[in-house]
């Protein structure tokens, strides 16, 4: 029992990084109906990003987790502009493609910058360790839960009760629609990329603190894990995107404890094509009937 | 019975003289060991490329799990060879492989082709990370993340180009089928397809099953050839890789699927003496090409000897009738 909920902890920490990074995924999906696969590139960008200001200018987790934010939300504003405006009425394999060759060329220009060897990321913050019975928490733990928690509450603040984020909404339900109405479609989409990206700069830092280490291809793995979490929660959807990271962060570290590490991603697949089967939009989502 | 009319006879003597034109490449030493393995990378390329563009651009069907097949073939050629390392046994692993993934589709494509769009994509890239981390903990038949190695050289650039006919001629003539022109209804339009009686399952299982059939036989020209197979070569960036040649080639074009798959193959090979840059230089042509060509090389066109030998006939006869088409 002590073991299950130390497992449960653990998980809800991992978890909620992938809730972070599935956010930025759901919220461009559910705008313009693009996988957005450089999106976990993007969250390695800001593990770098963070590593940067923490080894170099040594600043502590707080300015550098805002620096890591601002300058991976330019970034993502940047490749939305270049590379998937063009195409915003092109098929969406070619929208799809494009960002398969933007998430290449992240990778590749940051082992050309960098180097491809994995790098420890320095200790930000002290690891103290709170014990309660035989359940133990680290600070490192509290930090990414806490942090994670604060910035969905801006998110869910940003896009319930500021005006960008009905335009977000009214843009998600019906784009036509919403460009009749006198909104403008591109800077809610530009928009949209820059809160995603932020979110996937805060949780490349915070990755790298679980972690402790950082290298180019580190966005692939939890890239596509983010992205089966927005799915089983239901793709598009903010609540399910975090429900799907948690479910996601607690059943792999569950695996991990209990069974064998080995067959945790097979395990984390075998749910979702079972969700989807039962379920084909994701556990919160709508069916909605098509019409002839 | 028309088979041997002019297009198929134009097509032979193109495969013909295809064929002699790498072989004199080869004899006379211009194609040297090096370019030999890009030349067997493209052929094991076209395979892979037309079988999901049969599954993507053909039926509409976005999958996203061809590299899980293409191991299962690899897995089933690599054990079998190293049993038996003759050329029985290479026809018999790649029979064994084409067996296993048709049936593996079978069992993942009836409950899972009723998915759409993406939730399909996510749900065969979920099925091939399955059969990649299956073969991992499969112990000693396939050695875990080491691998097989050892596996006999028994392909040959020969035995993979007539590998190559074979599957294109399988996949055009099931696309230019009853059958064939079906699946394509269902991808123009589903709900529609269906509500003229078409049981859109079942050849959107077909499609699926066939995609993964030649995949599988790509893969064991792939183990045989290489002689070296480990889990790590069939991940999710393998599905990518071919899904941009088919997107590049143009999504439901056959020819664009071959034409993509010789021209990234050549691509590759003038990009390799720029070390690390080569892959950044390749994802700014990546993205370049969708920027300007959405639609691929080819659309959804086809390159075909008719075409070619109608146009001759257009130039030396103009027609009365055909200068009116022109107004």
């Amino acid at each position: 029992m002590e073991n299950f909920i130390q497992q449960l902890i653990n998980g809800l920490s991992l978890g909620s990084i992938y809730a972070l990074i599935a956010l930025g995924y759901t919220m461009v999906y559910g705008i313009i109906k693009l996988i957005n696969f450089a999106h976990g590139e993007i969250y390695m960008v800001g593990a770098f990003i963070g590593y940067t200001t923490i080894n170099v200018f040594h600043l502590g987790l707080i300015p550098s987790l805002i620096i890591s934010m601002l300058l991976c939300a330019a970034l993502g504003a940047l490749i939305e502009r270049i590379a998937y405006k063009p195409l915003r009425n092109a098929t969406r394999v070619a929208a799809l493609i494009t960002a398969i060759g933007v998430s290449f060329l992240l990778q590749n220009g940051m082992i050309y910058l960098v180097g491809p060897q994995v790098r420890a990321f320095p200790q930000v913050i002290t690891k103290k360790v709170y014990s309660l019975g035989s359940i133990q928490v680290n600070q490192t733990q509290i930090t990414i839960f806490a942090t994670t928690v604060i910035l969905m509450l801006a998110l869910q603040f940003i896009v319930k009760k500021t005006k960008m984020g009905k335009a977000m909404r009214a843009v998600s339900t019906d784009a036509d629609a919403a460009r009749l109405m006198g909104i403008n479609v591109d800077n809610v989409i530009s928009f949209t990329f820059i809160l995603g990206s932020a979110l996937a700069g805060a949780a490349g830092v915070l990755v790298g603190m679980y972690y402790n280490s950082i290298d180019p291809m580190m966005g692939v793995a939890p890239g596509l894990k983010a992205f089966i979490a927005a799915v089983l929660g239901g793709i598009g959807i903010i609540p399910g995107a975090l429900f799907g990271g948690f479910t996601i962060g607690i059943v792999e570290t569950l695996i991990s404890g209990y069974g064998s590490s080995l067959v945790k991603d097979a395990i984390v697949y075998l749910i979702l094509i079972v969700i989807l089967i039962v379920k084909p939009t994701g556990l919160l989502g709508k069916n909605t009937k098509e019409k002839v | 019975m028309k088979q041997f009319n002019k297009t198929n006879l134009g097509w032979l003597i193109f495969i013909a003289v295809a064929f002699l034109l790498i072989q004199f490449g080869v004899s006379s030493g211009l194609i040297d060991a090096f370019y030999e393995i890009t030349l067997m990378t493209i052929l094991i390329n076209i395979i892979l490329a037309t079988g999901l563009n049969l599954i993507i651009g053909f039926s509409g069907q976005f999958s996203l799990g061809h590299a899980g097949f293409m191991a299962i073939g690899a897995y089933c050629t690599g054990i079998m060879t190293i049993k038996l390392p003759t050329i029985v046994g290479l026809l018999a692993g790649l029979l064994l492989g084409i067996i296993v993934a048709s049936v593996v589709a079978l069992i993942v494509g009836i409950p899972t082709l009723r998915l759409k769009g993406d939730y399909l994509a996510i749900a065969t890239l979920g099925v091939a990370e399955i059969i990649r981390i299956a073969i991992l903990n499969m112990g000693s038949l396939t050695n875990g993340a080491a691998g097989l190695s050892g596996i006999p050289y028994l392909t040959t650039w020969q035995l993979a180009f007539i590998f190559v006919v074979v599957s294109l001629i399988v996949i055009v003539n099931y696309i230019k089928s009853s059958a064939g022109r079906a699946t394509v209804a269902i991808r123009e339009d589903e709900i529609a397809a269906e509500s003229m009686g078409i049981n859109t399952t079942k050849f959107k299982t077909i499609a699926f099953v066939i995609g993964a059939a030649t995949a599988a036989v790509a893969g064991g020209l792939h183990a045989s050839y290489f002689s070296v197979i480990r889990p790590a070569d069939f991940t999710f960036m393998k599905s990518i890789d071919i899904l941009i040649i088919v997107v590049f080639g143009g999504l439901g074009s056959v020819t664009g699927s071959v034409v993509a798959a010789i021209v990234l193959g050549i691509i590759n090979v003038f990009l390799q003496p720029f070390g690390q840059l080569r892959m950044i230089l390749y994802s700014v042509a990546l993205i370049a090409i969708m920027i300007f060509k959405p639609s691929g090389l080819f659309g959804s066109k086809e390159f075909t000897i008719s075409d070619l030998l109608n146009r001759k006939k257009k130039a030396t006869s103009k027609t009365p009738k055909q200068k009116e088409e022109v107004k």
